[in-house]
This record gives structure tokens, sequence and C-alpha cells, in this order.
């Protein structure tokens, strides 16, 4: 980053990024009350990979007494994240299992039944991490399982272990999603935690700015925060106008820094790293008191629920139980149940799937504060949905090329780059589904993509085997030819060394089976002669 | 129990299609009242008339397609189409021209091309040309305002000149159009013609009584106030300024080089903005989404070659007015418009 660049972002300016909605904000909903409690679930049901990555492996078997905190999985590689035992209890099943994803499918999940003691296995933080190495830092963050808490579950170790130039990292608690308040009370009530694991983040990081992002629709987290700032000197706050989706990595970026991450890039390739508030906490959790992430702020809320507001949720707890705890009540036949918020989240088939990592709002509207969508119209090309696009796409042309399933087409239209924060489909007059074309759109291209590649790897195999077999025959042929060669000169050299050629017994046994048949006929024919004597 | 899927986002700004065009057709109801006041009750029969003729039309094809009929009532779309066409025509233009030209604007211009969103050229401009073009006495027989009239019509009076030819006391159109020295009297854009053609000064053109403070008699006022709902569109933001301001800077621009340079010959650039369907094209017309440019950037460009090309077909063309040309022209430019003007998308600019 040039100079000029950052002497423009320390003056504290906050640039725009285009586009945007201001969605019913809700969040009076739930962030009125402190965090609160949850009673223990009677069952834990933990997915081995909540992350972004490969999953470790299964270092428990059934049957086995866990404690909380205990690591379920482990990595042999040290790159994968593990998961840890969100209680004490016994593991009942190690198999498939349905876990949160908008697809409803089913991973390895690790049951495990609680038994109501909730020990913990012992734990030893650090007083002062900078008398530790940095690898051994790292280590410790990883193998506490911390993964984004934003959103994107990509593994904290992983993305502070790049060992590029950083100018500057970036605590984001902007939470533009309407009716999410985690982030929100997070701050309000554990602004000194936060601050202390942004610092060991920076620390990390290598570099010495640090600025803390929050939307101005929550003046009391602003207010906390500022307040632990003050001793903080690396740290500037930085308040942003409230606009959806203002909370997007790139959009934050654009809003703090003026600049654009490239596309397909990622922050750092500008100098740029962003971690979530809630990934802060638990980072200072994990170095200070060794405490594996175990626990995630969740936001409970909507009309259908009659205690909404925000609790300590363990990783695992099935879905069921957040709900008959906060007095979930189904209104009709139309109830969803959306893990996430109401621009981004999906909606759930059923309530076994346990809370995740990434959980961060569970959210059960009533018909009437979030009516379901209506029947699709036709695209009236009225371009609502460009006017919103922070990306600053075509979303209709994308669509007529999803539809299309012109694939070159959304290429060149840069399907890749859309965010899928649903702005579009948010302002759209006709109520098209835009996302989901889009998300569908993706998943045909990366299948293709991956068809190509395998189709690719195996014309190689193909070519390379034929090449081999025409090596090998050659390689043979070669030999034989040899070979011949080798046996030819030995006998000229037999012959000429005057000793027998093998050719001469071969001729001569010739000779003596002609003679030996002649011999044969010849006898024959007497006895032949005799004969027609005798009947004569 | 299982609870119900859906895709994000779950939540939803409440306007649909329906509610905007209820918009546009609201925006139209000061020029609409304008028109009755200055030029009499024809125009809301030719209304009437449109509107039955685009939903009979709409039924037909929904019907001869497969699809549901109710469904493309519900959006309006045919409803503003019938509405644009009917405002656009003479007022006392005999009955079967407006069924004609909404006719097919719905079933040739909008379904045959594959109904709502998928029609390449504006349904009530092209169905306008049709006619134009189809039946030219017709189509430029424009009604005088009534202050310059000699006779008065009635709501009734205008139902039976338009199904029947003549009034009940038995005036044609042709002598309803006579002023007060007899003669049959254009519309300002076509007098003004006339006039340059016989070698008359603007200035001397500009004496004729059809002509108001402004820009003509009656169309000074309509432009006005289609001017007003146009900006209510904008304020309620359901159009963008692009077009509009394209399309009158297209148009004002070029015509203020001409009026500077030769003002003898050339019409003011205020009279281009307020006479014949400048402001209705503007803000009503041109903005029509499906058929304009896609990027904001596109529906300037978009804009402006509208602009130009009424200014361009008004000076040198062989009708008086343009809009409805200027607009299909431009409708075919859309595809080269949106190829060179799509929006650098985030993290391909130089800014990163």
């Amino acid at each position: 980053m040039s100079a000029a660049a950052k002497k423009a972002i320390e003056t504290g300016k906050i640039w725009t990024f285009p586009g945007g909605i201001h969605p019913p904000e809700r969040k009076e909903l739930s962030n009125h009350s402190p965090i609160g409690q949850l009673a223990l679930a009677a069952t834990y049901v933990v997915p081995i990979k909540q992350h972004t990555g490969a999953p470790g492996e299964i270092c428990v078997a059934v049957d086995e007494r866990v404690l909380r905190g205990q690591p379920l999985t482990q990595s042999t590689t040290g790159q994968g994240l593990p998961v840890h035992a969100p209680t004490s209890g016994t593991v009942t099943a190690i198999g498939p299992g349905r876990i949160a994803h908008p697809s409803g499918m089913a991973d390895i999940v690790i049951r495990i039944r609680a038994d109501g003691e909730d020990e913990s296995v012992p734990q030893q933080g650090l007083t002062d991490y900078t008398q530790v190495s940095r690898a051994e830092l790292l280590d410790s963050i990883r193998l506490a399982g911390i993964a984004g808490l934003g959103g994107a579950g990509f593994p904290t170790a992983q993305k502070l272990a790049l060992q590029r130039p950083i100018d500057y990292l970036i605590i984001n608690g902007v939470e533009c999603e309407p009716y999410i308040s985690a982030d929100d009370r997070l701050m309000r009530e554990h602004a000194e935690s936060i601050i202390d694991g942004a610092e060991i983040l920076l620390h990390l990081a290598g570099c010495n700015k640090g600025l803390v992002a929050i939307e101005d629709n929550k003046p009391e987290a602003i207010a906390a925060m500022q307040d632990v700032l003050q001793q903080h000197p690396h740290f500037s706050l930085r308040v942003v106008p409230t606009k959806y989706p203002s909370g997007g990595e790139k959009q934050l970026i654009q809003l703090l820094t003026g600049r654009q991450v490239p596309s397909r890039g990622l922050p750092i390739d500008i100098g740029l790293i962003m971690q979530n508030v809630g990934t802060a906490y638990a980072v200072s959790r994990a170095i200070r008191h060794g405490e594996a992430l175990t626990e995630r702020v969740v936001t409970v809320t909507g009309e259908a629920v009659a205690k909404p507001g925000n609790y300590w949720v363990r990783i695992g707890t099935p879905v069921a139980h957040v709900l008959q705890q906060t007095g979930f009540q189904a209104q009709d036949n139309e109830q969803r149940i959306i893990m996430g918020g109401p621009m981004m989240g999906f909606t759930l088939p059923d309530v076994d799937v346990p809370i995740v990592k990434i959980s961060n709002c569970l959210l059960v509207p009533s018909t009437t504060e979030l009516a379901p969508a209506q029947q699709e119209m036709p695209c009236i090309r009225c371009g609502a949905c460009s006017d919103v696009c922070p990306a600053e796409l075509l979303p209709q042309q994308l669509q007529w090329l999803a539809k299309a399933k012109d694939h070159e087409g959304l290429e060149k239209q840069n399907l890749f780059d859309c965010i899928e924060c649903g702005a579009c489909a948010y302002v759209c007059p006709s109520e098209i589904p835009l996302v989901h074309y889009y998300r569908k759109a993706k998943a045909e291209i990366r299948n293709i993509a991956r068809e190509k590649a395998k189709a690719e790897i195996a014309r190689e195999r193909f070519e390379a085997r034929n090449e081999r077999l025409e090596r090998e025959k050659e390689q043979r042929l070669e030999r034989h030819r040899k070979a011949a060669e080798a046996r030819k000169k030995a006998q000229q050299e037999q012959v000429k060394s005057g000793g027998d050629n093998p050719q001469d017994a071969v001729q001569a046994a010739i000779a003596r089976a002609k003679a030996r048949k002649a011999a044969q006929q010849k006898a024959a024919d007497e006895q032949a002669s005799s004969n027609d004597e005798d009947n004569a | 129990m299982t609870f119900k899927l859906a895709a994000s986002p779950h939540s939803h700004q409440r306007r649909t299609t329906k509610q905007v065009m209820r918009w546009v057709y609201l925006a139209l109801v000061p020029g609409l009242l304008t028109i009755i006041y200055f030029f009499g009750w024809g125009v809301i029969w030719q209304l009437m008339l449109a509107v039955i003729t685009a939903w009979v039309a709409e039924a037909l094809c929904m019907k001869l397609r497969g699809r549901p009929i109710e469904s493309a009532w519900h959006d309006h779309t045919a409803l503003v189409t019938a509405i644009l066409l009917g405002i656009s025509i003479p007022g006392f233009a005999p009955w079967w021209i407006i069924v004609i030209g909404t006719a097919f604007s719905i079933i040739i211009v909008k379904h045959v091309y594959g109904g709502v969103g998928m029609n390449i050229f504006n349904p009530a401009m092209a169905g306008y040309v049709v006619l134009l073009i189809s039946f030219p006495v017709q189509m430029t027989s424009w009604p005088l305002p009534v202050q310059l009239s000699q006779i008065d019509l009635s709501f009734f009076d205008s139902a039976v000149l338009i199904f029947t030819g003549y009034t009940p006391s038995g005036y044609d159109l042709e002598q309803l159009r006579m002023g007060a020295d007899g003669m049959t009297m254009a519309t300002p854009l076509d007098s003004l013609r006339t006039a340059l053609n016989h070698e008359m000064t603007i200035d001397e053109a500009l004496q004729q009584p059809i002509f108001g403070s402004i820009a003509g008699l009656g169309w000074q006022w309509v432009n006005a106030a289609f001017l007003l709902g146009g900006l209510v569109l904008l304020k309620v933001r359901v159009i963008n300024w692009h077009i509009p301001v394209g399309m009158l800077l297209g148009l004002a621009v070029p015509a203020a080089l001409a009026w500077m340079f030769s003002p003898d010959q050339s019409v003011s650039p205020v009279m281009h903005l307020f006479s014949g369907a400048t402001m209705l094209g503007a803000f009503f017309i041109a903005t029509d989404p499906v058929t304009a440019a896609t990027s904001n950037r596109g529906r300037l460009y978009f804009g402006l070659l509208i602009g130009f090309l009424v200014f361009a077909i008004r000076t040198w063309g062989g009708y008086p007015d343009a809009v409805a040309f200027a607009v299909l022209l431009a409708n075919m430019t859309v595809p080269v418009i949106d190829k060179y003007t799509q929006p650098v998308a985030y993290g391909h600019g130089e800014k990163s």
C-alpha cells in the first residue's frame, strides 16, 4: 500500500460502496437483554467438519467418555482444524448425520450423550503471549479449533500463517444483516476480551495498525469498544453508516480503505486481513485461558419465539433444544426455521441439525413479519437489481444468462464476483429468486470445470499409458533384434574359429531324417510287391 | 415436524411490478387532465377503447400460449401500453384506429416476442408507428385546442364523433379542425414544418394563433404536466434520471446549437422541449425498462440517442414529430449499447 493511500486511511475517512439496501433491521427484538445461558441438552451432535478445508481424523471411539474441550478429531498434517466435545459425556455414535447446510446434506457426526457433569479438560492459559514463538501461538489457535465465526469458517490460524506484508488488521463488528445482534451484545459485554484477542491477532499479523469497524446503529457497542480502545493506541475505531451489506468483507474493505480486493484474490493481496469480533474473542479465550472453541453466541429471534435474545450455545447443540429452551411455537405450516439472517441465511428442513461454529443466528419468523416469497413473475428489466448490487454486476443479465445456461456469458458478466448478498432479490418487483439462480449456475459451472479437470487427467493418463505401451513394445522389439544379432554374430564367430556350425548339425539332422524316410518307403514298397505276388 | 424450505433472501421489499405500473399510470394523470382541458373528451374514449382492446388481446394471447390469464392482468403492463398508446393518438380518431393499434402492440409486438419482458420494441410506440404509416390522415388529424375551436363537444358528442365520424350536429372531423378563418389548423410542430417549407422564418411562423406563449397553445401545458408526472416517478424511484435527462439533453443541446447559428430556420430548444410528445416520451415512453439499455450508463446513452434522433427527425425528416421513430431506432441499438457499457465489477477496476 502506498504512503498516500495509508495517509488517506489514517484520516479516518469512510469511503462508500455502490448499491446496498436498507431492509428493516429488527435488531431491537433480540439486543435488549444480556447474553443468556441455556440449560445443557441431553445429547449433542458434533459434525467433524465445520470449517473451510479438510476435516481431521476422529480420535475418540464409541462408548468412550469425553470431557468438555477434549478434541474429537485431530489432524496428522498439522493443517486441519479439530472439533471438541461441547460437554462431558459418552460418545454414543459416530456416523453420517444431517448437518446444517443449505442442501440438507449429511456428513460424519459424533453424537455425545451428556452426563450433566459438564466436566472440562484441564486448561492452561498464557499470561504473556509475546514470550511464545509465533508458530506455537498459531498452533494454539489451531488446536483450539478456531475458524472465522463471522460466517465463512476459514481457519483463523491458516489465514494468519501466510507470511506476507500486512498494513492493517480489520476487526469486523459491523453485523449488517438484519435481526442478528450476536456481535452487538458480545461487544457490549466483552469489549475487553475482544480487543485483547485483536491485539494477539495484530501481533501475529506482524503489523501495528488495526481498524475496528462498527455500524452506526449500535451506539452501545460503539461506546463500550471506544472505552476499551483508549488503552490500545494501535487500534482506531471506524463507525460506518448502516447499509446492507457493509459488513461483507469486500464491502467493508472498500468502506475503510477505498480499495477493492482484486477479483478472485484475497484481502491479503492488498495488505489487509480481516477478522470478526467473535473470532477475536475466541482467540483471547484460547490464548489466555487455554479454552477450546466449544460455544458461541447465537441470536435466537423472530416472532415465533417467546424469549428472543442472544445465548451462549454449545457447538453441537441440536437446533430443537435451542428452540425449545427459548419458547418456540410453530405458527403455521408456512413456518420457516432460518439458520443465519433473513438476507443470507438458509432454511432448515428439520430441527435435528446442530449449531456449528459459523451459526450466528436462528431466525424463526412469523409469516406476517417475513412474508413467504410470492410466485416468480417475468423480469421486466427494470434494473432495480443493478442499482443495489454492491459488486456492480448486472443481476438481471446474469439471470437471463443463468436461465439460458450460457456459462461463457455468465463468466463474462463476472458471475463469480457475486457475493450472494441477496440485495438484488430483495428489491426485485417480480420476486425472482435471483441468488438461487446464481448459486445453481455457479454449482453447474464448478461441476463442469471439475468434470473437465477429471477428463483432462483421464486423458493424460490414457495418453501416458499408450506412450508407455508403445515404448515397451519398441524396447521389446529392440531387445529381440539385439538378441538375434548377437546370436548371428556368435554363429559366425564359431564358423570362423573352425568349430561346428550349428547350421551344419541342423542340415545333418534333416539329411538323417530324409534317409530314414527313404528307407521306410523302400521297405514298404518291397512289402507291397511281395503281397501282389501272393495274390497272383 | 418438517418446515418450509425457501431460497434466501427471506426478506423482500414489497414493491411488485403491479405497484410499479400503478405509479406509472398515476403519474400520467396530470398530463391526462391537461389534455382533456385543452383538447376535449376524446382522449378518455380512446383510453377506454385501448384498455378494453388490450385486455381482450392479452387474454387471447395468454389463452393461445396456454398460460394462466389472470397472471397477465396482474402485472398491469398491458394496461400501461394501452394508456400510452391511447394518449399518443389524436383524440377524435375513428375507433378502429386505436383498436388496431392496441391489438398490434399487444399481440405482435409483445406476445409474439414472448410476452412481458421479452419484447425488443416498445409496444406502444411500435403500435403508434404502424398506425402512423398505415393511416396517415387519421393519425395526423389532431384536434384544435378547445379554446380555438369553433365547436364545443360534450363527452357524449365526442363518443359519437369517434364511433360514427360525425358529431350529433353533423360536423365531421375536418370541420372541427377549422379555425375562425375557416382554415384547417395543424399542430404547432406541423405548422412550423409547413411554414419552414414555405420559406417563412420561425418568427413569422410563430405569429399563428396555434402558438402559445412558449411552445404552442395547449401543447406546452400538456408537456409541463407530463414533466410534473415524470418528476413524481423520479421522486418515488420508479424510474432513474438517466433516460429522461439523456433524452432531454440529446434534444436540447443540438437544438440550442442550431438555434444559435441560424435562429431564423431553427426551432428554439424550449419549443422543442415543450412541444409534441417530448415530455411524455422522455419520462413515460423511453423509460420502458424492457426495451431500454440495462446499465445506468447505457441508459444515459440510450436517452441521448433518442433525444438526438428526435431532433434530427423533427429538423430534417419527413414527419413533424419523431418520438416514436426515435424510440424504436434506439431500441434496436440496445444490445450494442449494453455490450459497451457493462459496468466494471468489484475487483476488476484499477482501484484494486
